[in-house]
C-alpha cells in the first residue's frame, strides 16, 4: 500500500523576463536551497532528486539533469528526469512522491525549471516535426480556435476571458514572487490590448518567464517532525490521451475529466467546489479558466463562465472557491516549473505559508497541470489534515 | 521490496538507418509483440504506461508525444515519460508497483538517431557554459577516458580488441544485431585507429529502433499465466559531471548501485552491461565485481546494436528473456546515461 507522504519544503525563484545573474545551475540550486531552509534541512538530508522541465529545446541543452547533478547535490544519489510537456512540473512532483509513497525512500528534493531566456519557446515549440504538417503557431495559435468552439457552445460574454486576465493580475499583485505586478491592472486595459490570435489578446496571455520551483517530499515519520506544517498529499493522479483522433473532444477532453475523477476518488472529493478551499489550475490563456471549471467539475458543462463572472473564483472579491491566489501561470509561466508552481502553491495554502494571498484557513487545496495539445494531464490534492 | 515479473520484452532489429519510418512505426511492432507475449489486447489492459526518449536525437521538440499515438491511448491512460533511456521509465513503474497503484506497466524506448550526426550532436548534453561551447563529441570524451587506462596499464588494446571480437561473435546468434562477425582480437588490431586510441570497432553503431516491456505484480503474472523473471532489486545512481573531478578508470555510480541491489549476493550467471565503447565494458565488470564465470553480453551489447533510450531497457529485457527461456537462474542488467558512464542503473533479474 502507498505510504503517507507529505510536502514538507517549498522553495521558489523570483520569476521574470530574463534572470542574466545567475546560470542554469544557480536558478535551479536558489529554488533547491529555499525547499531546503524551509524544511530545516541540509543537502546530507535528501535521498534522491527528480527534476523536470519541458523540452530540452527551451535552453538548448540535452537532459540537463547531467550538467546540474553537482549543483543539486546529487554525486552518488538517484536523479531521474521526467518529461511529459507542459504538464511536467505536476507530473514530476507525482513521480517524485511516489518515490516516498512506495516505500523505498525517505526524504526526497524534486525540482522543475525554465530558464526561457536562453531560447526561444515559440520557435522550439513550433519547429517542423519531420513527417507532420507544420502547423507554425505556437501555443496560443493551437488553442485559440479551440476556445472559440468553448464560446460558440457556451454562449458566454465576450470579456469572460477578460475578467479571468485581470482577477489573476489582481491575485498576482499580492505573490512578491509573480513575474507581472499589474496592481492597476482594468477589464478595459486588457480589452484595449493587441489582439494576438482571436479571441485572446496580449493580457489574456502567460509571459514568457524564468524561474525554478522546489519541494521536499517526505515520509509520514519525517513530516511530522518537521519543524513547519506538512501539506498531506492525499491523492495524485495523471492522463493522458492523443493530440488528436477522430471524435476527439478538445473543449473538454476525456483525460482531464477521468483524472480529476481519479484524484477526486482518493482525497475523498465528492463536490470541488465545496470541498475544496481553493485551487492552483494550469490557465496559461484566460479562457482555461471557465474552460476547466467545467472539465474539473466545479461547474456544469457551458457554465463555467458564470462562475467566473459572479467572482467565485477571487481572491480579491471574496468568492467561495479562489482559483489560482498566486496569480497563477498568466502571472508567471516557466514553463517547465508552471506545473509544480502549481501543485507547490496548493501545498503553501494548506500548510498556511502563502504569505498575502493565503486564503484564510485553507485546508484542502489542489493542484493541476496540462500539456501537449491539452493531451496530458496531472492532478493533485493536498491537504492539512493526514485523512 | 516486493518482487517484480517481467513477463514480455521485444525488440526491433538495430538498423543504422529506418529511412521514412517515423516513431510510431518503429514503436507499433514491439507494442503488438509484447501485447501477444502477454496474451492482452491494448495499453489499457494494463495499469500504467512509461517511456524514455530524448528530442534531440531525431531533432524536434515532444518526440515522445507522437509514440503516444502508437498507443492508441482512446480512452485516456495513466502514462508517463522520462527523457531517459527507457530503463528509468521501468523504474518510474517499479515505484508505482511498489507503492501499490498499479499491478502491471507497459514500458518502452525509441531512437531514431539517424536524422543527425549523433556524437556531435549529444555534445550538446555537457554543461552548457563550460563544456558544450567546445563541441567535445562523446567519442573524443571516450577516448580520453580509454587513454588513462591504457597510460596507467590498468587494460591493453589487445583486451578492448577482445571485448569487441567476443561482442560481435556473440552477435552472430542475435537476430537483431547491427554488426556481427567472427573477427578475433588479432584481426581487430590491424585496423587504423580512428579516435586514438579508439578503433572504429571500439565505438557502438548508431541505430535506430525501439524495444517494450511488460512489468506486473508476481499475482499478476500468475493470473495471466505467463512465465516470467523476477527483478530482485534495481537501483540507479549518478556521479559528478566534471569529467575532471572523476577517476574515470571506475564507475563510482554503477559501484553504488551494484552494492544497493546486492550484485555480490549470489552467482551472476549473465550480465548484460550498457558499454557503448570496449574499455567501458572492463570498467564497469570491475565495478560490479563480475567474475570470469559471469557470461557477458551474449547479445553482443551495444556494441554489436546501441539504439539509444532503448538500449538501457533491452540490457534488462536480454537478461529476462534468457532466464525466461532457463538459460540463467541469475542476472544482471545495466543503463548508461551520459558522457563516460556518468549515470548508471543496475537491476537483479532471478528464476521464480
Amino acid at each position: 500500500m502507498a505510504q503517507l507522504a507529505a510536502v514538507v519544503g517549498v522553495g521558489q525563484t523570483k520569476y521574470k523576463t530574463k534572470r542574466k545573474d545567475v546560470s542554469i545551475a544557480g536558478m535551479v540550486r536558489e529554488a533547491a536551497v529555499g525547499a531546503l531552509e524551509d524544511a530545516g534541512l541540509t543537502w546530507k538530508d535528501i535521498d534522491a532528486v527528480i527534476i523536470g522541465k519541458a523540452p530540452d529545446m527551451f535552453e538548448g541543452v540535452i537532459m540537463p539533469e547531467l550538467y546540474l547533478t553537482d549543483a543539486l547535490g546529487c554525486n552518488g544519489k538517484p536523479m531521474l528526469r521526467v518529461h511529459t510537456a507542459g504538464s511536467v512540473g505536476g507530473s514530476t512532483a507525482i513521480v517524485a512522491a511516489s518515490y516516498v509513497q512506495s516505500g523505498v525512500f525517505k526524504r526526497i528534493l524534486t525540482v522543475s525549471f525554465e530558464k526561457q531566456s536562453e531560447s526561444n519557446a515559440m520557435w522550439a515549440l513550433s519547429n517542423p516535426q519531420p513527417f507532420s504538417p507544420h502547423l507554425n503557431a505556437g501555443a496560443g495559435g493551437y488553442f485559440a480556435p479551440i476556445i472559440r468552439e468553448y464560446m460558440r457552445r457556451s454562449n458566454a460574454p465576450y470579456d469572460a476571458g477578460i475578467k479571468v486576465a485581470v482577477k489573476d493580475r489582481l491575485h498576482g499583485a499580492k505573490n512578491p514572487l509573480a513575474h507581472l505586478q499589474l496592481p492597476e491592472i482594468s477589464m478595459k486595459e486588457v480589452e484595449d490590448s493587441p489582439m494576438l490570435w482571436e479571441p485572446l489578446r496580449f493580457l489574456e496571455a502567460c509571459p514568457s518567464s524564468d524561474g525554478a520551483c522546489a519541494m521536499i517530499i517526505a515520509n509520514e515519520e519525517l513530516a511530522t517532525k518537521s519543524p513547519r506544517k506538512p501539506a498531506w498529499i492525499r491523492g495524485a493522479a495523471m492522463r493522458s490521451e492523443p493530440t488528436m483522433y477522430a471524435g476527439r473532444e478538445q473543449v473538454n477532453p476525456q483525460a482531464g475529466i477521468d483524472c480529476a475523477k481519479d484524484v477526486y476518488a482518493q482525497a475523498g472529493i465528492h463536490n470541488p467546489r465545496k470541498d475544496l478551499d481553493c485551487a492552483e489550475i494550469y490557465v496559461p490563456f484566460s479562457w482555461y479558466e471557465p474552460m476547466w471549471l467545467e472539465n474539473l467539475g466545479f461547474a456544469d458543462v457551458g457554465k463555467g463562465w458564470e462562475l467566473t463572472m459572479s467572482g467565485a473564483t477571487s481572491l480579491t472579491e471574496g468568492g467561495d472557491i479562489p482559483w489560482n491566489p498566486s496569480g497563477g501561470v498568466l502571472c508567471s509561466n516557466p514553463i517547465g516549473a508552471s506545473g509544480m508552481i502549481r501543485f507547490a502553491e496548493a501545498a503553501q495554502q494548506v500548510r498556511g505559508e502563502a504569505g498575502a494571498h493565503q486564503v484564510d484557513g485553507a485546508k484542502t487545496a489542489m493542484g493541476h497541470a496540462y500539456g501537449g495539445g491539452a493531451q496530458f494531464y496531472s492532478m493533485w490534492v493536498v491537504s492539512s489534515e493526514k485523512a | 521490496m516486493r518482487d517484480v515479473a517481467i513477463v514480455a520484452f521485444a525488440q526491433s532489429n538495430c538498423q543504422r538507418d529506418a529511412g521514412a519510418q517515423n516513431e510510431v512505426e518503429l514503436i507499433m511492432p514491439v507494442l503488438s509483440e509484447v501485447f501477444k507475449q502477454t496474451g492482452i489486447k491494448s495499453a489499457q489492459d494494463v495499469d500504467f504506461t512509461c517511456s524514455g526518449s530524448c528530442d534531440y536525437q531525431q531533432g524536434a521538440a515532444f518526440a515522445f508525444v507522437a509514440g503516444v499515438d502508437a498507443l492508441g491511448a482512446v480512452p485516456p491512460i495513466k502514462e508517463s515519460h522520462v527523457e531517459m533511456d527507457a530503463a528509468w521509465a521501468l523504474y518510474e513503474a517499479w515505484l508505482k508497483i511498489q507503492m501499490g497503484h498499479a499491478e502491471s506497466a507497459l514500458l518502452y524506448g525509441f531512437g531514431k538517431s539517424s536524422p543527425g550526426e549523433l556524437p556531435i550532436v549529444l555534445s550538446q548534453q555537457l554543461d552548457p557554459y563550460y563544456l558544450a561551447p567546445l563541441w567535445v563529441d562523446t567519442i573524443a570524451f571516450a577516448a580520453m577516458q580509454a587513454r588513462t587506462m591504457l597510460d596507467s596499464g590498468e587494460i591493453t588494446e589487445a583486451d578492448m580488441a577482445e571485448v569487441v571480437a567476443r561482442s560481435r561473435n556473440n552477435a552472430l546468434a542475435n537476430p537483431h544485431a547491427q554488426l556481427k562477425g567472427d573477427q578475433t582480437a588479432a584481426d581487430l588490431l590491424k585496423e587504423a585507429t580512428y579516435v586514438s586510441p579508439l578503433r572504429l570497432h571500439d565505438c557502438c553503431p548508431i541505430s535506430d529502433g525501439a524495444c517494450a516491456m511488460i512489468i506486473c505484480t508476481i499475482e499478476k503474472a500468475e493470473e495471466w499465466g505467463k512465465p516470467y523473471a523476477i527483478i530482485k532489486g534495481i537501483d540507479h545512481r549518478i556521479e559528478t559531471h566534471h569529467i575532471g573531478s572523476r577517476d574515470l578508470s571506475r564507475s563510482v555510480s554503477t559501484e553504488i548501485a551494484g552494492e544497493a541491489v546486492g550484485v555480490k549476493n549470489g552467482k551472476v550467471d549473465v550480465a548484460e552491461l550498457y558499454a557503448p565503447f570496449s574499455h567501458q565494458e572492463i570498467i564497469l565488470k570491475k565495478a560490479l565485481g563480475l567474475g570470469d564465470d559471469t557470461v557477458i553480453n551474449p547479445s553482443g551489447g551495444v556494441l554489436a546494436g546501441n539504439v539509444m533510450m532503448a538500449s538501457g531497457l533491452s540490457r534488462i529485457g536480454e537478461v529476462a528473456m534468457r532466464i525466461i527461456r532457463g538459460e540463467a537462474t541469475r542476472g544482471v542488467a545495466h543503463a548508461t546515461s551520459g558522457p563516460c558512464l556518468q549515470q548508471n542503473l543496475v537491476t537483479v533479474l532471478e528464476a521464480k
